[in-house]
């Protein structure tokens, strides 16, 4: 009844909705993000990416030295939909990086970090003291690196000096980005939350391999890699409900999006943005606009002003 | 079930010729690669070994395709060695292709960069007036003379090949060449696929003379369909937006010519 009123309300004095959002104190002018380690080596790209709608580009996950990453094949395309990506966390290294963003100006940049320790994260950090960053977004849950990524988000004593050393090292926001390891997640997000995290990407890609029928083998080099895209969506969107009804933290959801109605789902559930990789894959760049075309639409149509509207309203009762 | 064409398909390799001492032709039977576009490329399984990049090279018979390769790294040598009745795995076509104007045309290869240039000699017209140049080291690493005269032989045309040993054709780098036939003939379109310096300064000699030019880009690549952003020169993505670039386009990127990316995507000089 009132989301009527409202609507009508709104019909009446012609206010149009906004797109922008807010993730606790990150502000975004548009709710779909490029996930990280999508695209993520080039600040040109990144200035591309703004340009076709994302409204903040997450880069790859960084280490403190350049990482070369596993030999091909990295990438493997399930039949059915969805990828398998066993990339290997490759990235030119955080000092690198750092000076090659540091002419930004306009884009918004959501570091992501990869280390073992909390001193790596910290050591990090500091190369980009000369940088407009919104935020750092910690990957705790890459599924087929050794010791980092998800067997870091596994162990609660370590997420907790690893967050407490980043919040003591930079005022700039740092979310976790939280996948399916062998503990419950559940357990990453209290940890981090309990250590001063300001919010939290739910999920990573879950660990997956793919094995050639005519040849016998196994396609990646790796042998295992993360699962992306639509097959993942459904379980990313319940860990989204589930993260949003247990604790208040802002949410980022990520896993399989590729359209205005997932990212709807997404926002229903509990996130107050999102982002994406597998789609551009699929659809390429235009997926940025056309999904925040579709997100205003359906604002116009449903008569919400705000995102903030929509989050956690399937919840509701 | 539909073919899938980000799916890997198995392939089993029926003939291996041999161009060089370093370079080999692997044929197969595949509709799908048989009938790509000149530009286009595939990304080519090992097993066990690697995945790369691979212009897709024509082949005599219809149905059929292949690869022309150079023994390089790992990934290059891996499937260099892959023998009659081996099996590997294709995926794609992925790319552009080439926009092929009418009239006078030069297209310039280097090496493997000639396979694109000699499915372009398939789509030409009768009509065309076609100068194909091949830049070799030496003699003995010049190939493709014998098939370029072969697929023009309808066309008025003109094979050159050059040495940069002068061991066999004309002695010199092919982009002296170029330099020299542009400044005598304004041609409708020039094609140009080998290394990055050749491309580059073929684009420069077209293009400073406004005449329509374009090159085939080749960087390191991973995913082939633009979500890993190995392959990214500038703000452009050599596997999406490309492989074919306009000398326009090309003549305003800050990395072409310059810079390509390594493994761990660090800019590196050519």
């Amino acid at each position: 009844m009132n989301q009527l009123l409202y609507s009508k309300l709104n019909s009446l004095i012609k206010v149009e909705p906004s797109i922008a959002t807010s993730i606790g104190k990150i502000q975004l002018d548009k709710p779909v993000m490029l996930a990280s380690g999508i695209l993520g080596i080039s600040l040109d790209v990144f200035n591309r990416l703004y340009r076709s709608g994302a409204g903040a580009v997450v880069t790859k996950s960084l280490s403190t030295e350049p990482w070369e990453g596993y030999p091909n094949p990295t990438i493997f395309s399930v039949k059915g939909g969805g990828w398998i990506n066993a990339v290997g966390l490759s990235n030119p290294g955080a000092p690198n990086f750092a000076k090659m963003i540091e002419p930004n100006q306009n884009v918004p940049i959501v570091v992501s970090l990869v280390g073992s320790i909390p001193e790596d994260f910290e050591m990090m950090i500091k190369q980009f003291k000369n940088c407009k960053v919104l935020a750092y977004e910690l990957n705790l849950s890459c599924p087929h690196v050794a010791k980092v990524g998800l067997e870091v988000g596994d162990d609660p004593e370590l997420v907790t000096k690893i967050v407490t050393a980043v919040k003591n090292t930079t005022a700039v926001p740092a979310i976790a980005k939280v996948g399916l390891g062998a503990s419950n997640y559940l357990n990453t997000v209290s940890t981090a939350i309990d250590s001063g995290i300001d919010a939290i990407t739910a999920i990573n890609t879950v660990r997956a391999t793919a094995i050639d029928v005519e040849t016998q083998r196994p396609i990646l080099s790796n042998k295992f890699g993360g699962l992306s895209g639509t097959p993942i969506k459904p379980i990313a969107l319940r860990c989204v409900y589930e993260i949003s009804s247990k604790y208040n933290v802002p949410i980022i959801g990520c896993g399989g999006i590729s359209t205005w109605e997932d990212a709807v789902e997404f926002f229903l559930a509990g996130a107050s943005a999102i982002q994406l990789g597998s789609a551009i894959g699929d659809n390429w760049i235009g997926v940025f606009d056309e999904i925040n075309k579709g997100i205003l639409q359906y604002m116009q149509r449903k008569g919400f002003s705000t995102i903030k509207d929509m989050v956690g309203l399937a919840k509701k009762s | 079930m539909q073919r899938n064409h980000n799916h890997p398909t198995i392939v089993t390799i029926e003939k291996v010729i041999n161009e060089t001492p370093t370079v080999r032709t692997l044929i197969f039977s595949d509709d799908v690669m048989s009938n790509v576009l000149p530009g286009q490329f595939a990304m080519v399984w090992i097993p066990e070994v690697n995945e790369l990049p691979m212009s897709v090279m024509i082949s005599q018979e219809s149905g059929k395709a292949a690869f022309t390769v150079r023994k390089h790294g790992p990934a290059s040598t891996g499937l260099y060695n892959v023998e009659v009745g081996g099996q590997i795995g294709v995926r794609g076509p992925y790319g552009n292709s080439f926009d092929l104007k009418e009239g006078k045309l030069l297209l310039v290869g280097g090496g493997t960069g000639l396979v694109p240039m000699m499915r372009l000699l398939t789509f030409v017209k009768s009509t065309d007036d076609v100068t194909v140049l091949i830049g070799a080291k030496s003699k003995e690493e010049v190939f493709f003379e014998d098939l370029a005269n072969s697929l023009l032989k309808n066309n008025s045309h003109n094979v050159i090949v050059s040495t940069d040993d002068g061991s066999y054709g004309e002695k010199g780098f092919v982009t002296d060449l170029v330099e020299k036939l542009v400044d005598e003939t304004h041609y409708d379109g020039v094609y140009v696929c080998g290394p990055e310096i050749m491309m580059y300064k073929t684009v420069q000699s077209a293009h400073s003379r406004n005449i329509f030019v374009q090159a085939s880009l080749e960087r390191m690549m991973k995913c082939g369909v633009g979500i890993c952003g190995s392959c990214c020169v500038g703000e452009d993505l050599a596997c999406r937006d490309g492989t074919v670039f306009d000398g326009d386009h090309l003549s305003k990127n800050k990395e072409f010519g310059y810079f390509h990316r390594n493994k761990a995507g660090i800019l590196e000089n050519y």
